[in-house]
């Protein structure tokens, strides 16, 4: 800076000076523009977001929630499926932290009409949208959206059966506040598992964290592609998932336990015989749950199918953490939008 | 006074007749005088073209090319879909019937022959409809397209999915002697797949197709065809397993034929990974391990049949080259921009191939998969063997008295694919950016100089 | 767009390699920490319904032994508690990208003294996000400031009741606070010069 001379005799054109290029400070290490997927995003990272939203959780539980960082800042979150409970976390996120939030969802919007997806993001852009949290059916959305938005960052609420980078956050959130440290962890994730984008962003999540993820379902609903040759193969980065088809082996000494939503769609397109066989064969119910670890918890990304793949008792049971995850989902949400919404140099920077 | 045009000095490659050597092609009125002996009686005022260094072959024949006209002309015209075909060195090109109407009757394959005619630089080859309106349900007038001008039935785009069908097409069309070209495609297999059921479909969230979805509708036909004895064109194969079942009939002695695209030759189903690389990019594939990046989910290499694995596009170059695959075809499938800038879901299946086919097929020569006569050979007299002994003598050869359908190659010059530069109106290709080796220079059809690369290229 | 800065630690190599000059030693900093001590107990008349909270990070460990010395001199322990003031800064469009961290509170802060602890008192916009925050968290009966070092500068009416010492210093200059707790030794010393590029645009990429 030219001005270092000036400002030690001139103090009040010095200001402005030092008000450009703030002196240093501890800086995060967050290293991401858009939030797209958790594949790119290092433990460090991971560590990063769940300590501040660890931080951001006590905020949410005392008198004053609202805090004024995110004055000015414009969040719109773009949802192309119904979606109550990542909308929600997402608007009342942006709201404690003082953003103006507008939700748009595909009905009602020009969607309808026919407008594509490019034509929408765009339009959102030239409406000063900071951030555009978007939810689409279509695996890849947001990465469309972020390959052509130059001045809104992306934060991934679901794409098809891709990705749910914050559902996987907060989980991993969840999972190392009651566990601790998660490395060496047995996590089992039993149901549909090839349709899930919550497992697949958690599998990044829990690989990277040294967790060792259990799959357990129908052999029709697995993701055999994504998971073979894992063992053999270099640089597989699923080398550390097991799969086990037997519900009462996998569920033996494991510390989580996650059943995902089995949708009627499924047994419609043939890949199951019934939803009562589905039952019967792989709910997550009381009797099962004795094969746990001690102090294991029951996990569910939400909406639950009660009596299809977990039984009331243990929806509703002591080892249950659906609603810890739905709170700790804001916090983590909160983490992110500060991250995101708070980059090096500034949003046009 | 006659029209001569010779071309000098080259090395001319004509796999028809097993020429291979340093020579001249002497052209005269459109029809081949010559080919590789050096001519030192030229008429007085001939054109002379000098080809030192370079390659000269036949006009090259691609059985596969979707010219979008008529219906689709914001995607393709004829007169773009032949200038972008003599760009990549192609003087035949075979046009699928997925048009709007479609070609399954004598009008429309007559409208597409008379826009050829007025506006193509490239001969057209219309195929016809396999069924009436490319519906599935029932035959098309088979023999009234072969005498419009069809040379092959087909409802490319989609297979035809009834055996039953299927069989009646085979048979009836022995009729006119002309083959049934299938895009083979179990629907209930392939269902609604967007990329190859694989690695990179499971790690992209994404529905793929199987290959047993091709290999499944392969095997049925080759049966159909033991059964009917009619000849079945077996179009863009795309897995090890199709070239397995292929060989097989072949040996059988079956007339069972195969095309295969320098897309699914050489690209694999990373590629819809996406490259980030600033400036000139290699034609290598991306890291499939790698996290994603904003290129992911590129819809350019959405294709239908899907990019395949490694152990295909090397069994298929290996098929190529023993001639087990007949003949190399573009599958040429433009779109506009706007059907590929959305989801991978979304988006149009199809790559824009005719202007890069030559460089990217050279990629194997350059690579010592194949040597170069063999690949020309499956860009010539290969595709002619498939349109039939009608064809034969006509093109893909620079046997005396075959039209003058000429391809001046250099295949050492390497130039970097601009895809905003393609004549094709679809500049829909994965290997944009890339640099590839292998560059048509000149290309003549019936005599006529019809493309020549630009000097900055050359 | 640069995202990823030097840390904290490479940016302290790199002003290593300037000359620094040591302002304050640590027997003088045990000192100046010895008379705050007493100057709080004085000002509140004793050490109830007091609260230290230190300002991340350099004043969390100069809070703990404000309270450690209090205690010492009146066998009456003071709850310490740490304030992370990121959600209320006011240069949040500069800085970034921004991560929490926990804010810990040993009490309830309403009704309470509050005395935010920072080492050093500089424009005073820290000290205004740390009032903010400590609103937000209840109604103190009042809030106190106290900095081991105040340089000048202020951009707002802000000013300490309890400083270790004044020194005057230039704006491209920087004073750095070290404790033992986290850096291995007691010591204050000022940087020349850290306004110059070397500290932002350049070194950080």
């Amino acid at each position: 800076m030219a001005t270092t001379k000036v400002a030690q005799e001139e103090p009040l054109t010095a200001t402005a000076e030092a008000e450009a290029s703030p002196p240093p400070v501890p800086t995060s290490p967050w290293q991401h523009r858009h939030l797209l997927d958790l594949d790119d995003v290092s433990t460090d990272e991971i560590a990063t977001v769940l300590q501040s939203a660890s931080a951001m959780k006590a905020i949410v539980q005392r008198d004053v929630k609202k805090v004024p960082t995110l004055r000015g800042r414009t969040i719109v979150t773009l949802f192309y499926e119904a979606s109550t409970r990542t909308r929600v976390s997402f608007e009342a996120a942006g709201k404690l932290l003082s953003a103006d939030v507008i939700n748009l969802s595909a009905s009602g919007s020009s969607a309808e009409k026919g407008e594509s997806l490019l034509d929408t993001i765009l339009t959102l852009q030239a409406t000063a949208a900071d951030l555009l949290v978007i939810r689409h059916g279509h695996s890849g959305a947001p990465y469309f959206a972020a390959r052509n938005l130059t001045r809104t960052a992306v934060i991934n609420a679901g794409d098809g059966a891709h990705a749910h980078p914050t559902q996987a956050l907060l989980d991993l959130f969840t999972m190392q506040e009651h566990l601790g440290s998660l490395k060496g962890r047995k996590v089992l994730i039993v149901g549909d598992i090839s349709h899930s984008r919550v497992v697949r962003s958690d599998l990044w999540g829990l690989c990277k964290v040294g967790a060792i993820p259990v799959l357990c379902g129908p052999p029709t609903l697995m993701p055999w592609d994504l998971l073979k040759g894992r063992t053999e193969t270099p640089g597989h980065p699923f080398a550390s998932v097991q799969v086990e088809q037997d519900i009462e082996e996998a569920m033996r000494d494991a510390d989580i336990v996650m059943p995902l939503r089995i949708q009627k769609e499924r047994q419609d397109a043939g890949l199951l015989p019934s939803l009562r066989e589905y039952a019967q064969q792989w709910q997550v119910n009381i009797e099962r749950l004795d094969r746990l670890a001690p102090n294991a918890l029951v996990m569910h990304p939400g909406p639950m199918n009660e009596g299809v793949e977990i039984s009331p008792e243990v929806a509703h049971g002591l080892q249950s953490a659906v609603e810890t995850q739905v709170t700790n989902g804001l916090a983590v949400r909160m983490a992110l939008l500060l991250l995101l919404a708070t980059p090096q140099g500034g949003l046009n920077g | 006074m006659a029209d001569s045009t010779l071309i000098k000095g080259g090395r001319v490659i004509d796999p028809s007749q097993g020429l291979d050597a340093i020579g001249d092609v002497l052209i005269t009125d459109g029809v081949v005088v010559s080919a590789g002996a050096k001519v030192n009686d030229a008429p007085k005022d001939c054109k002379v073209i000098d080809a030192t260094g370079l390659v000269v072959t036949p006009g090259f024949i691609d059985l596969h090319v979707h010219l979008r006209e008529p219906g689709q002309e914001d995607k393709e015209t004829v007169a773009t879909g032949t200038l972008a075909a003599v760009r990549g060195g192609f003087t035949t090109i075979c046009a699928m019937p997925n048009t709007e109407p479609p070609m399954d009757n004598a009008a429309v394959i007559r409208q597409v022959l008379d826009a050829a005619k007025q506006t193509g630089l490239a001969r057209v080859l219309p195929i016809g409809c396999a069924t009436r309106g490319r519906k599935g349900k029932e035959l098309a007038d088979m023999a009234e397209l072969a005498a419009a001008g069809a040379i092959g039935f087909s409802d490319d785009g989609s297979p035809i999915a009834d055996p039953g069908l299927m069989r009646n097409a085979l048979s009836y069309s022995t009729t006119t002697g002309l083959p049934v070209i299938n895009h083979c495609e179990e629907p209930s297999l392939a269902k609604d797949g967007v990329l190859h059921e694989g690695w990179v479909a499971s790690r992209l969230g994404l529905p793929g197709q199987p290959a047993a979805a091709e290999e499944n509708m392969v095997a049925r036909d080759i049966e159909l065809v033991a059964l009917t004895g009619g000849r079945l064109h077996v179009a863009h194969i795309s897995t090890a397993g199709t070239l397995e079942l292929v060989r097989r009939a072949k040996e059988r002695g079956l007339p069972v034929t195969a095309e295969v695209t320098p897309h699914h030759l050489i690209l694999t189903e990373e590629w819809a990974l996406g490259t980030i690389e600033e400036g000139a990019g290699e034609l290598t594939a991306p890291d499939k391990f790698a996290p994603l990046t904003n290129a992911a989910y590129d819809t350019r290499a959405k294709v239908n049949p899907p990019l395949r694995t490694e152990d295909d596009t090397e069994a298929l170059a290996a098929g190529l080259r023993d001639g087990i695959i007949d003949a190399i075809a573009t599958d040429h499938a433009p779109h506009t921009s706007t059907d590929k800038a959305c989801t991978m879901q979304e988006a149009a299946f199809g790559i824009s191939g005719l202007e890069t086919a030559f460089g990217m097929v050279n990629s194997l020569v350059d690579r010592g998969d194949i040597d170069l006569p063999t690949a020309i050979e499956r860009l010539t007299a290969g595709p002619a063997r498939v349109l039939g002994e009608a064809y034969q003598p006509w093109i893909g050869t620079l046997k005396p008295g075959a039209s003058g359908d000429v391809t001046v190659l250099d295949p050492d010059t390497e130039w970097v694919v601009d895809s905003a530069t393609f004549a094709s109106k679809g500049r829909n290709t994965p290997v944009d950016g890339i640099t590839l080796k292998g560059l048509v220079m000149k290309t003549i059809v019936g005599g006529r100089l019809v493309h020549e690369a630009a000097k900055a290229n050359a | 767009m640069p995202l990823s800065p030097l840390s904290r630690d490479a940016r302290k190599g790199q002003k290593m390699a300037q000359q620094e000059k040591s302002i304050m030693t640590g027997q003088e900093m045990r000192r100046a920490l010895t008379r705050i001590a007493h100057e709080i107990l004085e000002h509140n008349g004793g050490a109830k319904e007091l609260v230290l909270l230190g300002v991340r990070t350099r004043g969390v460990p100069i809070a703990r032994r404000l309270a450690d010395l209090i205690e010492s001199f009146e066998g009456e322990t003071v709850s310490v508690g740490t304030l992370d003031i990121t959600l209320y800064r006011d240069d949040v469009h500069l800085r970034g990208p921004l991560a929490l961290e926990a804010t810990e509170l040993p009490v309830p802060v309403g009704g309470l003294r509050v005395v935010l602890v920072d080492d050093v008192l500089f424009t005073g916009r820290t000290a205004r996000a740390a009032i903010d925050a400590v609103i937000d968290l209840g109604r103190p009966k009042n809030i106190q400031l106290a900095a081991l070092i105040d340089r000048g500068h202020r951009e707002l009416p802000i000013r300490a009741d309890y400083v270790g010492k004044n020194i005057p210093s230039a704006l491209s200059e920087d004073i750095q606070v070290r404790v033992a707790e986290t850096d291995g030794k007691d010591e204050v010393v000022i940087l020349p010069d850290t306004a110059s590029p070397q500290t932002t645009s350049e070194v950080e990429r």
